[in-house]
């Protein structure tokens, strides 16, 4: 039993994680459209600004605390950066923004192979994230890593923030206005380039977020944007795109599915099995978990 | 094609210049190193034959070429080391490992070279064509498309590097010797492999011209621009589409399949995401809905990547990523369509045409 549940938090845990790396993209992919395929290493880039801020600032409790905001900025530059100088010129073309980004990724990896040297750093874990709690004691334990909890209340926070900034604030406001009608909006006087780039600001913050979280789980290397970005992409596509339920709901099934099928086969199998899955689950909902309804053909 | 007119006896003088640079002036000029080289790079130009077909004609952004590559050099390699072993051996890697006694059942049928042959190019298209039935039959497309066909190569990564004990995981299957009884460490041998891919190449090229020149080619460029009205006027999309994704697939599976010979190792690092992007930046450089943009490209991206990963290592990958940007961002078209601005012709390069479609419905 404990086995079970142990297993499903593990599987809850790598949902918060995936969340925490689509939820940024939710924003730049779902709602504008944009196919980022740098957003992995502005992941890259929070992750990095933790190990900095670590070598600055001793106390790894403070720096992990500080870091979350300062990545959020960073990141959050790069992203409003990118969006100035290519990704305006390129909203009509959504397939090009895909091939654009990826160059620009390659380039910001090399970019960190440069200055932070090819082999893999890590950061230390601030105390009060070292331990378990332990929810069932005795001969047969169920312990929940501090870390992941961690993880799983910044996941939870994101979204709360996200959606609440999406749905109550005037930016919110202008931002859905821009994706539902960008030509009326518009016309209705709202600068549909500033909240183009005010809306990739914070996607590719979040994305920075998601960095500073990654560090308490695994090492930070030039590479690791590469392999989150495609399990993020997969959350947004079978969740529906520019759904933010949808993402939700996904990351922590796939999450749970992928650490369930990890239990009973190989990590190796258990991808391909999630890919097939996902597969399947586009036959019937070709759009995603949710979709928008409209009367578009397309 | 029974009448020669000047569009077409154009392209006949191209095809026979082609043909002349590949088998006489490139083994004529070329060290035995340099003409190995080039073998490789006419793999992926091979490829990218298909990528113009499937993405410049159809539209269909794939991000997966990889998979079919590595399928078709999978079935090479496997052949070629059950070869190698000699009958009744085991590949040499799988002795290394020990855990394997005998040879895997999936292994069995590629000990027959006509089976394994047929396989390098069927095998990659019964793949797409069975996943290309599930994603376009259910209209998925543009961006969906594109990010599951990249999700297909990782698996396909990764399940590979996972198989440790029948694949040869990360390092793959390494140290082929021999091709069909001729040792591949003899340069006369690894010419003869050479002239193989050249003509391969060109045969691949003249299939997509006939593909592209006809009412086919027609249907799938029409398809692209707008699926709605093909589907109005009686046609099936899907189809259409279907039948792009898998003669790209047969493509880069012979592409694959010739690789082999022409370097030695298949691995897990040449098929997933990097390189099946890699695939696409060639044909988007040189032009991604020309035929000799997209070749050349890739001939011309693989070509440079040699040269300047061997004077700056770290140079050549924001070269590779400007280079990207640069012809994405600012020439769509690729350096074909410069080509054409710059002679001025009446024609278009057809890549614009895709930017027309408004965002809301593209989505």
């Amino acid at each position: 039993m404990t086995v079970i549940l142990g297993q499903t938090f593990t599987g809850i845990s790598i949902g918060a994680v995936l969340l925490l790396i689509a939820l940024g993209l939710s924003l730049t992919f779902g709602q504008m459209n944009v196919i980022n395929m740098a957003h992995g290493e502005f992941i890259m880039a929070g992750a990095y600004t933790t190990y900095v801020l670590q070598k600055s600032i001793s106390s790894a409790g403070i720096s992990l605390l500080v870091a979350l905001p300062v990545a959020f900025l960073v990141s959050g530059a790069l992203g409003a950066l990118l969006e100035w100088l290519l990704i305006r010129r390129l909203y009509l073309r959504p397939l090009d923004t895909l091939l654009v980004t990826w160059g620009v990724s390659l380039m910001l990896q090399q970019l960190a192979r440069d200055i932070f040297g090819a082999p893999n750093v890590q950061t230390r874990a601030p105390d009060w994230l070292t331990g378990n709690i332990t929810v069932i004691g005795g001969d047969d334990p169920l312990t929940f890593a501090n870390s992941r909890l961690f993880i799983l209340g910044l996941a939870v926070a994101a979204v709360v923030a996200l959606s609440l900034t999406l749905r109550l604030t005037p930016l919110g406001r202008r931002i859905r206005a821009v994706v539902q009608n960008r030509d009326l909006a518009e016309v209705s006087g709202i600068s549909t380039s500033t909240v183009d780039r005010t809306a990739f600001f914070i996607g590719s913050g979040l994305a920075g977020v998601a960095g500073v979280a990654l560090t308490l789980v695994g090492p930070i290397g030039p590479t690791m944007g590469t392999n989150v970005i495609i399990d993020a992409f997969l959350v947004i596509v079978v969740g529906g795109i520019g759904q933010l339920k949808g993402t939700v709901i996904v990351a922590f099934v796939l999450g749970v599915l992928q650490s369930v099928l990890e239990y009973s086969t190989t990590v190796s199998v258990a991808k391909v099995l999630v890919l097939v899955a996902i597969v399947a689950f586009l036959q019937w909902r070709p759009q995603g978990l949710y979709t928008l309804r409209t009367r578009s053909l397309v | 094609m029974n009448v020669l007119t000047g569009r077409s006896a154009r392209a006949w003088a191209g095809f026979a210049g082609a043909a002349v640079v590949l088998f006489a002036i490139a083994p004529l000029a070329l060290s035995d190193f340099r003409l190995g080289l080039l073998a490789k790079y006419l793999c992926t130009a091979m490829v990218a034959v298909g990528i113009c077909l499937a993405w410049g004609r159809g539209g269909l952004l794939t991000l997966g070429q990889g998979v079919f590559f590595g399928l078709g050099g999978y079935a090479m390699a496997m052949h070629l080391k059950i070869a190698d072993a000699g009958p009744g051996n085991l590949p040499d890697f799988m002795q290394l490992y020990g855990t394997a006694t005998e040879l895997p059942w999936w292994w069995k049928p590629f000990e027959n070279p006509a089976f394994a042959l047929a396989a390098t190019v069927l095998l990659p298209m019964a793949v797409a064509a069975l996943l290309g039935l599930f994603i376009f039959r259910r209209r998925v497309k543009g961006a969906y498309f594109a990010i599951l066909s990249q999700a297909l190569a990782a698996a396909l990564a990764i399940w590979l590097i996972g198989q440790q004990a029948t694949t040869g995981g990360t390092n793959g299957l390494t140290d082929i010797q021999g091709f069909f009884g001729y040792s591949l460490d003899d340069p006369v041998n690894q010419r003869m492999v050479y002239f193989v891919i050249a003509a391969a190449l060109l045969l691949l090229m003249a299939i997509a011209r006939q593909l592209i020149n006809s009412r086919y080619g027609e249907l799938l460029v029409a398809v692209r621009d707008s699926e709605e009205r093909v589907r109005f006027l009686g046609y099936d999309p899907a189809n259409v589409k279907l039948v792009a994704y898998v003669v790209a697939a047969g493509m880069a599976g012979l592409a694959g399949a010739l690789f082999v010979p022409a370097v030695g190792i298949i691995s897990p690092a040449l098929i997933g995401i990097v390189p099946s992007i890699e695939f696409v930046i060639g044909a988007a450089v040189g032009g991604r809905a020309s035929l000799v943009g997209a070749v050349l490209g890739a001939v011309a991206v693989a070509w440079a990547k040699t040269a300047l990963s061997e004077e700056f290592p770290a140079a050549w990958t924001y070269f590779q990523g400007l280079l990207f940007i640069v012809a994405l961002a600012f020439l769509p078209g690729g350096l074909a369509s410069l080509a054409v601005l710059v002679r001025r012709r009446r024609k278009a390069p057809p890549a614009q045409k895709t930017a027309a479609v408004p965002l809301g419905e593209a989505a």
